[in-house]
C-alpha cells in the first residue's frame, strides 16, 4: 500500500474471559483517511476499534494477544493515558457530561494540566469550530449540555474529543442514533476533519460506508464465533469489485 | 492547528503550570502543552496517594467493625456460660445472676411486635401499591390522600427511634395507664417497625414485574385471586426480609423501651409486667450496675443475634435476586 | 356462583386492606399530633423563643431552657460529621470504583453489618474503651465523657447509612461518562472527581443529609458516653479545641434520661423537646429528599 499506515495491528487475537472475539487480525491503517468497518451485528467491529485506545482493558477478564501500533509503536508499550489522549473517541450514544457546553469541550485539556483561561477559551471555540457546532452554541456556552439535540449533542462529543488534539478518532456508529440530516452533518464534519485526523468509524449503514470512507474493512464471524477480517480495500473496490464472495453476499443483502 | 495565545500580565492559574506567566508565555501554545506529558507523572502520583486514602478509609470501616465485634465478644465470652443462659438475673450492684428472664422479655417483646405490625404493614403496603395506584387517574381527592399517607410513612421511617419512646410514653403508659409493661412497649415498638414494614414491602411488591399481574388476570383471577396466588408469593422473600430487619430493629432498640418497658429484671408475667430487653440489660448493667462483665456478656449475645440476622437477610436476597433473574 | 364469591371476596379484601392502610396512616399521623397536643402547655406557658434560647434547664426550680441541649446536639452531629463523612465517601469510593469485586464482597457485608450493631454495643464499646482513653489527656476536669467521645462513637453510627446510600449514587451514574473521560485520557480518579462525584452529587449530599438525621436521632449510646451534664458546652481551658472534652447533653438524650420521672410542666417540656427533634428531622429528610430529586446542571 502506497498510503502512510497510521494504525496498525498484527494477529490481534482478543479474548473476552475464554470467549475469542477477534481472531487474527492484521489490519494498516492509512494515516489522514477515513477507515471503514463493517459487517454483522457482534462480529467485534466496536471490540476491533477499543483495542486501539486500549479501552477494552476496562472491562474485567480481557486479554490481548498480537500487536497493535500507533505510528509504529507498541501501544502496550505507552501509557495508556498519553494514549487515549492522542487517539480519542467518539462513542454510539451521544455521552455529553451533564456539565455545561463549555466544561464539556474545557474537560479534556483541563484533565491534561491546562488551566489558564485565555487558552482554554481558544481551545473551546478552535475545537467547536472544527465539529461544526460553534455557530449553533456560541452564545449559551454555560449551558447544559444535556438540553441540546442529539445531533448537537454528538457533534459536542467529536468537538470534546478534538479539544486534547488527538491523531487518530475512532467513531463507534456515531450516527446510529441521529436522524438523517443530522448524519449528513456529521458526514461532511468527517470530510473536513480528514485532512488532520486519522478517522476509523464502525457503521452499520453500507450507504454511508460507501459514501463516507475511503477505505473500509469487512469483519465477519468464524466458525466459532470470532471476529475476522474478511476484506480489506479502498472503499470503492470493496462494494464494487470484492475479491471475497462473502462481503459481496453481504454488501448486497444489506443493500437490497 | 496550533493556536497562538498572547498572554498579558497576571493569567488566573490555578495549576501552578504557568508560573512564569508575564512575558515569556507569549508564545506557548496549547498544542505543547497538550503533548507535554510532564503532568503525566504528577497526574499518576495524584492517583495513586488518593486511591491510598480510599483504601485507607475502607481498611479502617473495616477495622472499626472488628475491633467492636472481637471486643464486645472476647469479653463477653468469658462470662457465657450455660448458667449465665439459663439462670435468672438477680439485680444487686455486681449484676448477679444470668440472664433467662432476659431472653424471655425479650423473645416476647419480638413476637408481639412483629407480630402486630407485620400483618397491619404489609395489608397497607400492598393496598397502597397494588389498589391505590389504580385510583390515581380518576379521583383527585383521594389520590392526594394517598399521597400524603406515603408521605407520612416516608417521613415516620426517618423519625428518631426516641420520638416513638415518647409517643408511647405519653399515649399507652401515661394517658390509657398501661404504665411501664410490656403492653406498652409492644404498641410503641409495633409503631416504630410499622413504617419500616410498609416501606420494604412496597418495595418488594414494586418489583414484581407486571407482566405476573396481567397474566394472571388473563386467565380469569380476580384481582386479589391474582394478588394472593401471584403477586404476594413472588413479593414473598422481600416480605420476609422485612420481617427479619423488623426483628433485628427490635433486638436493637433500647430508647423506646427505655422509656415504655421499665427496667424490672424479673419475670414477664402478664402483659401488663415491666421487664427488660438483652439491649436495655446492657444499657442497665453498663449505666447502672457498672458490672461491665455481665455487660459484655450480653452484649456479645446481641452482637451474635444480630450477626446471625444479617446472615438470614442476605441468603434472603440472594434467594430474592436468583428469582428475578431466573 | 363461584365467579359471584370471588367478586364479594374481591370487594372484601380490598375493604381489609383499605381499612389496615387508614390504620396505618392514623398512626403516623397521631403520633406527631399526640406529642404536639402534650406539649403545647410548654409553650403556651413558658414561650417558645424563651424554651428555645434558655440557657439553663432546672426543672425543680421551672427553668426550661433548650439551648444547651440544642448547642450539643449540634456540635456532636457536627464532630461526627467532621469524622465520619470522609471515612464514609472514602469507603462508598472504593466499593463502587476502586476495588476489585472480591474486596466489595468483603467490605460491604462488613458496612451493612455495623448498621445493624445496637445503639447500646457501640455506647457500650464507647464508655469501656473511649472514654477512658480520652480521660487521659492532660486537661484539668477532662472525665473522658465528653462530645469527643460521643462524636467517634456517632461517626462510626452513621458511616453505614452514608457509605451505602451514596455507594449506590455513585454506581447509578451511567458508565457513558466513566468512558467518555477515560477515552479522553483522563486519569481514573480525575475521572471520579470530575465526571462521577458530581453525575452523584445530589445524591452522595443526600446520604450525608440523612447521616445528619441519623446522628441527632442517637439516643443511649449519647446517653452513656456524653456526660449528660445540662451545660452550654465550653473550653475546659484556653485552648478552643477543649471545647471537644466538654461534657453535653443531647436533645434525645434529655427526653430519655428525664421522662421517667417527670411531672407536670417538666413533662409537657419534655415533649416539647421531642417536637423540637420532631421538626429538626422532618426538615432534614425533606431537606434529603429535594436533594434527591434536585436534577445536575
Ligand atoms: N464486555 C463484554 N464481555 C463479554 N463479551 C463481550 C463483551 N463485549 C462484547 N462481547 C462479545 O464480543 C463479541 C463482539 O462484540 P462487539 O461489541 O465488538 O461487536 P460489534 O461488531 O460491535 O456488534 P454491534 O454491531 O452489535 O455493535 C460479541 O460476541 C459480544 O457478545
Ligand atoms: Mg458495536
Amino acid at each position: 500500500m502506497s498510503e502512510e499506515t497510521k494504525l496498525q495491528t498484527d494477529n490481534l487475537d482478543l479474548y473476552y474471559n475464554k470467549f475469542k472475539a477477534l481472531n487474527h487480525i492484521s489490519v494498516h491503517i492509512p494515516a489522514n483517511r477515513i477507515t471503514a468497518v463493517i459487517g454483522p451485528s457482534g462480529c467485534g467491529k466496536s471490540t476491533f476499534l477499543r483495542a486501539f485506545n486500549r479501552m477494552n482493558e476496562l472491562i474485567p477478564d480481557v486479554r490481548v494477544e498480537g500487536q497493535v501500533l500507533l505510528d509504529g509503536q507498541d501501544v502496550f508499550a505507552l501509557d495508556e493515558v498519553e494514549l487515549r489522549r492522542r487517539v480519542g473517541m467518539v462513542f454510539q450514544r451521544p455521552n455529553p457530561f451533564p456539565k455545561s457546553i463549555y466544561d464539556n469541550v474545557a474537560y479534556g485539556p483541563r484533565a491534561h494540566g491546562i488551566h489558564n483561561h485565555q487558552m482554554l477559551d481558544a481551545i473551546v471555540e478552535r475545537s467547536l469550530r472544527s465539529a461544526a457546532i460553534w455557530d449553533e452554541v456560541k452564545d449559551e456556552l454555560g449551558k447544559s449540555a444535556l438540553r441540546l439535540s442529539g445531533g448537537q449533542q454528538q457533534r459536542l462529543c467529536i468537538a470534546r474529543a478534538l479539544a486534547v488534539e488527538p491523531e487518530v478518532i475512532l467513531m463507534d456508529e456515531p450516527a446510529s442514533a441521529l436522524d438523517p440530516s443530522a448524519t449528513l452533518r456529521i458526514e461532511e464534519l468527517m470530510q473536513q476533519l480528514k485532512a488532520e485526523y486519522t478517522i476509523l468509524i464502525v457503521t452499520h449503514n453500507m450507504q454511508q460506508a460507501a459514501r463516507a470512507s475511503d477505505y473500509t474493512a469487512f469483519f465477519m464471524m468464524d466458525d466459532n464465533r470470532a471476529g475476522t477480517l474478511v476484506e480489506f480495500g479502498p472503499t470503492r473496490q470493496i462494494f464494487t469489485n470484492p475479491r471475497d464472495h462473502r462481503t459481496e453476499d453481504y454488501i448486497s443483502g444489506r443493500f437490497g | 492547528m496550533t493556536t497562538v495565545i498572547h498572554t498579558v500580565g497576571q493569567t488566573r492559574n490555578t495549576s501552578g503550570q504557568v508560573k512564569s506567566c508575564s512575558t515569556s508565555l507569549a508564545h506557548v501554545t496549547s498544542s505543547q502543552y497538550l503533548r507535554d506529558k510532564s503532568n503525566l507523572k504528577s497526574r499518576k502520583l495524584t492517583q495513586q496517594s488518593a486511591f491510598a486514602l480510599m483504601w485507607l478509609a475502607g481498611s479502617v470501616a473495616v477495622a472499626v467493625l472488628v475491633a467492636i465485634v472481637g471486643y464486645v465478644v472476647w469479653l463477653g465470652a468469658k462470662v457465657i456460660t450455660p448458667d449465665f443462659i439459663l439462670q435468672p438475673p438477680r439485680g444487686g450492684m455486681a449484676g448477679d445472676g444470668g440472664i433467662s428472664y432476659t431472653l424471655l422479655t425479650t423473645f416476647y417483646l419480638v413476637v408481639l411486635t412483629v407480630g402486630i405490625a407485620t400483618p397491619l404493614g404489609v395489608a397497607a403496603a400492598t393496598y397502597l401499591v397494588e389498589y391505590a395506584g389504580a385510583i390515581r387517574k380518576h379521583r383527585r381527592l383521594w389520590s392526594r390522600l394517598i399521597g400524603i399517607a406515603r408521605l407520612g410513612v416516608e417521613t415516620l421511617a426517618g423519625v428518631p427511634s426516641i420520638i416513638f419512646g415518647l409517643f408511647g410514653y405519653a399515649l399507652f403508659v401515661s394517658a390509657l395507664h398501661f404504665g411501664f409493661s410490656l403492653l406498652s412497649a409492644t404498641l410503641a415498638g409495633a409503631c416504630l417497625i410499622l413504617p419500616v414494614i410498609i416501606r420494604t414491602t412496597e418495595e418488594a411488591l414494586r418489583a414484581v414485574p407486571n407482566s405476573y399481574r396481567e397474566g394472571g388476570l388473563a386467565l380469569g383471577a380476580t384481582k386479589w385471586q391474582t394478588i394472593w396466588g401471584i403477586v404476594l408469593p413472588t413479593a414473598a422473600p422481600g416480605i420476609i426480609t422485612s420481617i427479619v430487619l423488623s426483628v433485628g430493629r427490635v433486638l436493637g432498640e433500647t430508647a423506646v423501651f427505655y422509656v415504655t418497658l421499665g427496667g424490672s429484671y424479673r419475670m414477664p408475667t402478664s402483659i401488663m409486667s415491666s421487664g427488660r430487653t438483652l439491649a436495655l440489660h446492657v444499657f442497665y448493667l453498663a449505666t447502672e450496675t457498672h458490672a461491665f462483665d455481665k455487660a459484655m456478656g450480653t452484649a456479645a449475645i446481641l452482637v451474635l443475634a444480630i450477626i446471625l440476622i444479617n446472615l438470614v437477610i442476605n441468603l434472603l436476597a440472594r434467594r430474592l435476586n436468583r428469582m428475578m433473574k431466573g | 356462583m363461584a365467579y359471584k364469591s370471588a367478586r364479594l371476596m374481591d370487594r372484601g379484601v380490598k375493604g381489609i386492606l383499605l381499612a389496615a392502610a387508614f390504620l396505618a396512616v392514623a398512626i403516623v399521623f397521631t403520633i406527631g399530633l399526640f406529642i404536639l397536643r402534650q406539649a403545647l402547655p410548654a409553650f403556651s406557658q413558658i414561650g417558645v423563643f424563651r424554651l428555645l434560647s434558655g440557657t439553663e434547664w432546672r426543672p425543680s426550680q421551672s427553668i426550661f431552657g433548650l439551648l444547651p441541649m440544642i448547642l450539643g446536639s449540634l456540635l456532636v452531629t457536627l464532630g461526627a460529621i467532621v469524622m465520619g463523612v470522609p471515612l464514609a465517601l472514602g469507603c462508598a469510593i472504593l466499593m463502587a470504583e476502586i476495588a476489585p469485586r472480591s474486596i466489595t464482597a468483603v467490605i460491604r457485608p462488613a458496612v451493612q453489618l455495623l448498621g445493624g450493631i445496637p445503639s447500646v454495643v457501640f455506647g457500650l464499646f464507647g464508655m469501656r474503651v473511649l472514654v477512658p482513653l480520652i480521660r487521659q489527656i492532660p486537661v484539668p476536669s477532662n472525665t473522658g465523657f465528653s462530645i469527643l467521645a460521643a462524636s467517634i462513637v456517632l461517626a462510626v453510627m452513621i458511616l453505614p447509612t452514608i457509605t451505602t446510600v451514596s455507594e449506590d449514587a455513585i454506581r447509578a451514574v451511567s458508565g457513558d461518562y466513566r468512558d467518555a473521560s477515560l477515552a479522553l485520557g483522563a486519569t481514573k480518579w480525575q475521572t471520579i472527581v470530575g465526571v462521577v462525584l458530581p453525575a452523584a452529587r445530589s445524591g452522595i449530599v443526600a446520604s450525608v443529609v440523612l447521616g445528619i438525621g441519623r446522628a441527632l436521632g442517637e439516643t443511649m449510646a449519647m446517653i452513656m458516653v456524653i456526660g449528660n451534664s445540662v451545660i452550654i458546652p465550653q473550653p475546659l481551658n484556653d485552648n478552643p479545641l477543649t471545647i471537644l472534652l466538654s461534657q453535653a447533653r443531647t436533645l434525645t438524650g434529655n427526653i430519655a434520661v428525664e421522662i421517667g420521672y417527670s411531672s407536670g410542666l417538666q413533662t409537657n417540656a419534655l415533649y416539647a423537646t421531642g417536637v423540637v427533634l420532631f421538626l429538626l428531622t422532618i426538615l432534614i429528610n425533606s431537606l434529603a429528599h429535594a436533594l434527591v430529586k434536585e436534577r445536575a446542571i
